[in-house]
């Protein structure tokens, strides 16, 4: 299938409907095999392995995270966390169908919230995607936080 | 009421033996008294060396509420200055990092400070022809903080006059700091990037017990550490994920712990993992096992290797883990708040997968983001609420204690034991009053002034 702007637009608003339906499952089933969940600690980050960050996932951390969640003994899940994302009209960086390769500017704001608190992120989402049998899916999901400098608490959901 | 203040009895009746009263964690007088002695008589860390490489580097960070400038000057030293313009008090630098050129200028009014802090020049200085500027404090440039050690560029300082010089202060456990240190065939180590920085709801103390906690890891880290080998296992995969490395540890058994020990040392330090630890079986690195022979020889690289100490806490407010190269430090911000902050060091001279392992326990371990983070956090919250009961005022800190336990000396115990932890109060005590009694005898005034600044006194005396 040729994709198209909107089909990337699509997919985009699609991901973030699933996190915050706590359809995590379905949510990592959009990562291809080799995806990665990047969230920086520093700016500009170049180098997911070398620079501090919070997050640099593949699916198999990813899938220990949502078992976790899941599990009798996840104390910081007692009681649980839900999570709401607004964004911002997806706007497409790259359109590349030969190198099967696909790139989204996504700024958000993100809340989290757990019992009576709730914190707020807001960033950029960069989206890297592939066509995996005629199926979009997630080589990289970069977000940049507005405030990296800020301590943070406990993130417990997906932004 | 204050119940604490110049009480330095009341202080003490807080901590014993096998047991210290709530307060300690949940009262705000006793918090502020912290501040100003416990972080006062103390060497507290600041910082490396090779945050400030240059001439004219700063840094700036509190210790307790007490805001200080840390720069490098052109002498190539370290200087550490009260970050307050002696003239209004603005504080002279607003970012926690950079690099100031040859001198610091006040935002305000413009008066210039050379790095080492000693005035470089005022506007308009002829306005004060005659009001006797030059033998004023004022005039001899920033407040500097007189007792600074930069040991092997960890840079330490104590407050107040007093007390105990740095190397009584920390005797042999300075090994830690070494051996991290001696882990670079060059000897030599860089902090890299910013620290990951994770607020806590909680008292800082609890932070600092919690690194010779031994009895927690298996309870509270299974829905994370457990759950991860579990997963790893129903995927039949047997090839090496660099995290799965860092995690598996933590479901060691009580036994596990029991048997690496901990050394205690006075003054409130002490460290986990004496002859084994959950850092001792990382695969290793290609290269580097031959890069320390060449610098320190087939003996002495495999006695700094062997050496894997788990958590090393240096009292008041770090942890280092030797073996990852990450400090980490405990900021007080009230009773009920502490900014943890998680450094990251590359070893000079070994190869980069030291530094992709370090960067990948620290973001795995201790960020906000960390699965086992969470629940170590969410255990310190609780802690703090439930401190508010008026059930029962004492925590208990009793495990393998002895009767007639010596305090302040040297000793290795068993790795269950929270021996540490009263080594720490006993520290948290003694550390607290030991200006107090001064507070008590002597009013404000009869307080002996700065050295810097002799003439004050004469000079409002003079005015009066």
């Amino acid at each position: 299938m040729a994709v198209t702007e909107e089909d990337l637009v699509a997919f985009i608003y699609h991901e973030a409907r699933l996190l915050d339906a706590l359809r995590f499952e379905d949510w990592l089933d959009l990562f291809a095999d080799d995806g990665r969940y990047w969230l920086p600690a520093e700016w500009p980050a170049t180098d997911p392995l070398k620079q501090p960050a919070f997050l640099y996932e593949d699916k198999f951390l990813l899938d220990v995270r949502l078992r976790r969640l899941e599990g009798a003994k996840t104390y910081s899940q007692k009681p649980r966390s839900r999570c709401a994302h607004v964004l911002q009209r997806p706007t497409i960086d790259g359109m590349d169908a030969e190198a099967n390769l696909y790139r989204t500017y996504t700024p958000f704001h993100y809340v989290e919230a757990r019992a009576d608190q709730r914190e707020y992120y807001n960033g950029w989402a960069h989206h890297e995607l592939t066509e995996v049998n005629s199926a979009l899916k997630i080589k990289l999901k970069k977000i940049e936080l507005v405030n990296i400098d800020a301590p943070f608490g406990n993130i417990n959901m997906f932004i | 009421m204050s119940v604490y203040r110049e009480n330095p009895d009341a202080i003490r009746a807080l901590v014993r033996p096998r047991e210290v009263h709530r307060d300690v964690y949940i009262d705000d007088e006793v918090f502020e008294l912290e501040m100003e002695h416990l972080f006062a008589n103390t060497w507290v860390y600041l910082g490396h060396g090779s945050q400030v490489p240059e001439p004219g580097d700063f840094l700036t960070t509190k210790v307790g509420h007490q805001p200080l400038l840390v720069s490098r000057h052109r002498d190539g030293k370290i200087y550490v200055n009260y970050n307050r313009c002696p003239h209004k008090g603005t504080q002279i630098q607003a970012e926690e990092c950079g690099n100031t050129g040859r001198v610091f200028t006040c935002p305000y009014h413009g008066w210039g400070f050379k790095t080492d802090g000693s005035l470089a020049g005022v506007p308009l200085k002829q306005g004060y022809d005659g009001t006797g500027f030059d033998e004023m404090a004022v005039g001899q440039g920033l407040q500097p903080v007189k007792n600074v050690q930069v040991y092997r560029d960890f840079i330490f300082v104590k407050l107040n006059e007093g007390g105990l010089d740095f190397d009584e202060f920390f005797g042999e456990s300075l090994s830690t700091i070494d051996n991290m240190i001696d882990r670079s065939p060059e000897g030599k180590l860089e902090i890299v990037g910013a620290p990951l920085r994770y607020m806590h709801r909680c008292n800082w103390k609890m932070l600092q017990e919690n690194q010779t906690d031994t009895c927690h890891p298996m309870i509270v880290h299974e829905s994370s550490a457990g759950t991860a080998v579990k997963v790893w296992k129903e995927t039949g995969r047997n090839d090496f994920h660099p995290a799965i490395e860092l995690i598996t540890p933590f479901t060691a058994p009580y036994k596990f712990y029991d048997d690496f020990g901990i050394r205690v040392w006075p003054n409130g330090h002490g460290h986990t993992g004496v002859s084994n630890s959950i850092h001792a079986d990382y695969a290793e690195i290609p290269g580097y096992w031959d890069s320390m022979v060449e610098s320190y020889g087939e003996e002495r690289a495999r006695e700094i290797l062997n050496d894997v100490r788990h958590n090393t806490v240096y009292w008041p407010n770090i942890m280092v883990k030797g073996p990852l190269h990450i400090v980490r430090i405990f900021k007080p911000i009230a009773a009920d708040k502490t900014l943890v902050e998680s450094w990251t060091f590359r070893v000079v001279g070994a190869p980069d997968q030291f530094l992709e392992r370090t960067m990948l326990y620290n973001r795995t371990i201790n960020a906000p983001t960390s699965i086992v983070g969470h629940d170590d956090l969410e255990m310190y919250e609780r802690i703090q609420r439930g401190l508010h009961a008026n059930a029962y005022d004492w925590v208990n800190v009793a495990r393998l204690y002895v009767e007639n336990e010596p305090v302040d000396e040297t000793a290795v115990v068993r790795g269950t034991s929270e021996r540490q932890m009263r080594n720490q109060f006993h520290a948290w005590a003694k550390f607290m009053t030991m200006s107090m009694v001064r507070d008590a005898t002597e009013s404000l005034k009869d307080r002996p002034l700065p050295t810097s600044s002799p003439s004050v006194g004469a000079t409002l005396e003079a005015a009066s």
